[in-house]
C-alpha cells in the first residue's frame, strides 16, 4: 500500500490534532521537520472530530484545520465527523 | 407554549450542495454554448457536471472565515518581524538572495495564477468547479499580495528587489517561469486545470513550497516562513482540487484519457524545468540546508508521485515518461544551474558565490555519484582564478531552448560531459531545444511555440535597450544597456556576494544590533 501523508504547522493548535491522529491511526508515523510535522500512514489516514474534541475539551469544526494545513498526499473526503486521506490501490 | 426548538443545522454535504449547485440555474433564453464558448474545443467530453464535488466541501461563507483568520495571523507576525529588525536574524546575508529570486521569479506567477483561475472558473458550466476556481483565484491574488508585503521589508535594506515586476517581464532567466505560466493561461480551460491545478499544484508544488518554507524557517527568516505557511495552507486545498479535476475528467469519458495523458506528460516536464531554480536554491543558496534537491525529488516526486500515478492507473494514466530522464538528471541539475548563474552573475538581480569547504563537503556527501568528479574540480578552478583576480563574468549570450527558454546548459541524459542540443526545422527556420521532451512539446504545437519571446533573440534584435539607445555609437556596451533596460544597477544588484553592498551593510548592521556603538 502506498503512503498517504498530512503535513501540519507546528503550533499549539495542531498539537492535540496530531495526538488525536496518532490515537486513531495505528500505522501513523510522525516525521518532525523544521516548523512542520508530517504524519505518514500506510494507505489510509483518518482525522476524527470526536477524538480531537475529547482532547481539547471543546467543540471542534474540522474545517478549522484549513488554517494549519501545509500539504497532503492521497484522495480526500471530508464530512462533519471525519477527514479521510486514502489511496485506492 | 412558546418552546424554542434548536434549529437543525445543515450537515456539511447538504450545506455544500445548497451553496454550490443550489445557487446555479439553467439559462432559458441564451444557449449554453454561447455562455460557455471555451468548453468544447479542446476535445474533452463532460456529460454530468454535477459529478464534480470538492472533497473539502468548502463553501464561500466558510472560506471567508478561515481566510480572514489566516490573514490576521500572518500580518501580526509580519509586524513583529519588521519591528524587531528580523532581517538581521537570518543565518547570513547570502540567504537574502533566495528571497530576491522568489519575489522576482515566483510572486508574479501567483498573480498570473489568479487570472488563470478566474478565467477557468468563468469558462466551466459546472457550479462545483466554478466555486473552487473562484476560491483558488482569490487565494492566488492573496499570495501575490502577502508575498509583496512580507518581502517589501527586505527591499528597504537590500538590493535587487526594487522593481521585481518590471524585471519579471524582461530579464533573461525570469522568462523561464514567466513563459511557463503564460503558456498555461493561453491554453484552454481544461488544459489550464491539468497544467497548473494538477501537474504543478499536485505533483510539483511540494518541491517549491515545502523546501523553500522549511529553508526559510531553518535560516531564521520568520517573515518568509510565515507567508509561506499561510500560502501553503491554501495549497493543500489547491492540490485536492487538482486531483479532483483529473479524476472528474477521466471518469466522464474514456476519450478524455489520451488527451489528459499528453497534458500530464507535457506539464510535468515544463514544471520540472522551472524547478531548476529551486534545485539551485536548495543546494547552493540556503546557508543552512534542509535537504538536498535530490532528496526532495525522491521524497516528493518519486515516492509521493509514484503513489499518485499508481492510483491513477485504474483510469489508464501512466507515470509521465520524462520521469526517466529526470531521474538521470537529479545528480546534476542544481550544479549545472548554479554554474550557469555563477557565469552570468553580471546579468542577475542577485549575487553568486563559490561554495566554501564545508559546503563542498556537504555537496560531496549528498551527491557522491557526481559532485567530486564533475563539479568540485570546476569550482576549485574558478575559486583559484577569482583569488588571482581573474574572476570571469560571461558576457556572451547563450542559445536558449525554444520551449522552456533555459539556456542550453544541460547535459545528455546519462553523459554529464556532453551538452545536450536538439533542433527542429519548421517553416524554413531552425529551432533549438535543451532536451527531447522540450523538442516533442514544440513539435506537437509549433504554431504556439514559434511565438516565444526569447530574451536572447530580443536582445540581438535590439528590443532590450532603453528607448533612444544608439547601438551604433562608438564604444557601445550592449550589456550595460541591457542592464539599464532591466532596471538593474550595475555593480550593486549583480556580481559576486563577497564584494556586494548587501554583505557590507549586513555585517555592519548586525554588528550594531549586538554591540553598543
Amino acid at each position: 500500500m502506498s503512503t498517504v501523508f498530512l503535513a501540519l504547522q507546528t503550533n499549539e493548535d495542531t498539537r492535540p490534532i496530531i495526538e488525536a491522529i496518532l490515537q486513531d491511526n495505528p500505522s501513523a508515523v510522525v516525521d518532525e521537520q523544521p516548523a512542520m510535522v508530517k504524519i505518514n500512514a500506510d494507505g489510509r489516514l483518518v482525522v476524527r472530530r470526536e477524538t480531537i474534541e475529547e482532547l481539547i475539551g471543546r467543540d471542534y469544526d474540522l474545517q478549522e484545520l484549513q488554517v494549519n494545513m501545509i500539504t497532503m498526499s492521497g484522495n480526500l473526503d471530508q464530512t462533519d465527523d471525519e477527514i479521510t486521506l486514502f489511496w485506492k490501490s | 407554549m412558546d418552546m424554542q426548538v434548536a434549529k437543525k443545522k445543515l450537515g456539511l454535504k447538504e450545506r455544500y450542495a445548497v451553496m454550490t449547485r443550489g445557487l446555479d440555474w439553467t439559462p432559458s433564453y441564451q444557449k449554453m454554448e454561447d455562455i460557455y464558448p471555451c468548453i468544447a474545443y479542446e476535445g474533452i467530453k463532460i456529460h454530468d457536471w454535477d459529478k464534480w464535488e470538492d472533497p473539502f466541501r468548502l463553501t464561500m461563507d466558510a472560506y471567508w472565515k478561515y481566510q480572514a483568520e489566516k490573514e490576521r495571523k500572518l500580518y501580526a507576525i509580519i509586524d513583529a518581524f519588521n519591528q524587531n529588525n528580523g532581517h538581521l536574524n537570518v543565518t547570513d546575508a547570502r540567504y537574502i538572495n533566495t528571497v530576491k529570486l522568489f519575489i522576482s521569479g515566483i510572486s508574479p506567477l501567483e498573480y498570473v495564477a489568479h487570472r488563470g483561475f478566474a478565467h477557468a472558473g468563468r469558462a466551466f458550466p459546472g457550479p462545483g468547479p466554478r466555486v473552487a476556481c473562484l476560491m483558488q483565484s482569490l487565494d492566488e491574488i492573496r499570495h501575490a499580495q502577502t508575498q509583496v508585503h512580507s518581502i517589501s521589508n527586505y527591499n528597504k535594506y537590500y538590493n535587487g528587489m526594487h522593481d521585481f515586476h518590471h524585471m519579471h517581464d524582461r530579464v533573461w532567466f525570469l522568462s523561464v517561469p514567466k513563459s511557463f505560466f503564460d503558456d498555461a493561461i493561453t491554453a484552454g480551460p481544461f488544459e489550464f486545470m491539468v497544467s497548473i491545478g494538477f501537474s504543478f499544484e499536485y505533483v510539483l508544488t511540494n518541491l517549491l513550497f515545502v523546501p523553500f518554507v522549511s529553508g526559510a524557517a531553518y535560516n531564521g527568516d520568520m517573515g518568509t516562513m510565515t507567508f509561506g505557511f499561510s500560502a501553503q495552507s491554501d495549497e493543500a486545498r489547491h492540490m485536492t482540487l487538482g486531483l479532483e479535476v483529473i479524476k472528474f475528467i477521466l471518469e466522464q469519458d474514456p476519450a478524455n484519457v489520451p488527451i489528459v495523458q499528453r497534458w500530464i506528460d507535457k506539464w510535468t516536464w515544463r514544471g520540472y524545468r522551472v524547478l531548476t531554480l529551486v534545485a539551485m536554491m536548495m543546494d547552493y543558496m540556503l546557508p543552512k540546508r534542509t535537504m538536498s534537491w535530490k532528496e526532495a525529488w525522491e521524497v516528493y516526486f518519486e515516492e509521493n508521485g509514484g503513489a499518485l500515478f499508481k492510483d491513477l492507473a485504474r483510469y489508464g494514466i501512466t507515470m509521465p515518461k520524462c520521469a526517466e530522464q529526470i531521474a538521470l538528471e537529479k545528480d546534476h541539475l542544481s550544479h549545472q544551474a548554479w554554474s550557469t548563474f555563477y557565469n552570468y552573475a553580471a546579468a542577475a538581480n542577485f549575487h553568486t558565490w563559490m561554495p566554501d569547504e564545508d559546503e563542498m563537503a556537504w555537496l560531496s556527501s549528498k551527491y557522491p555519484e557526481s559532485f567530486d568528479k564533475q563539479y568540485r574540480p570546476r569550482y576549485e578552478f574558478w575559486r583559484e582564478q577569482a583569488a588571482k583576480g581573474n574572476r570571469f563574468y560571461n558576457k556572451t549570450l547563450p542559445m536558449l531552448c525554444q520551449t522552456c527558454q533555459i539556456p542550453l546548459v544541460f547535459t545528455e541524459p546519462g553523459d554529464p560531459t556532453k551538452i545536450c542540443y536538439r533542433e527542429v526545422d519548421y517553416k524554413a527556420e531552425k529551432y533549438h531545444f535543451c532536451s527531447d521532451h522540450c523538442k516533442e512539446i514544440f513539435e506537437h504545437e509549433p504554431e504556439k511555440y514559434v511565438q516565444a519571446w526569447l530574451p536572447v533573440h530580443q536582445i540581438y534584435q535590439g528590443n532590450c535597450f532603453p528607448e533612444g539607445t544608439d547601438p551604433t555609437a562608438e564604444g557601445f556596451d550592449p550589456l550595460a544597456a541591457v542592464l539599464k533596460y532591466y532596471n538593474f544597477e550595475n555593480g550593486r544588484d549583480n556580481l559576486d556576494f563577497d564584494i556586494s553592498e548587501d554583505k557590507k551593510n549586513f555585517d555592519e548592521w548586525r554588528g550594531q544590533a549586538t554591540k553598543n556603538i
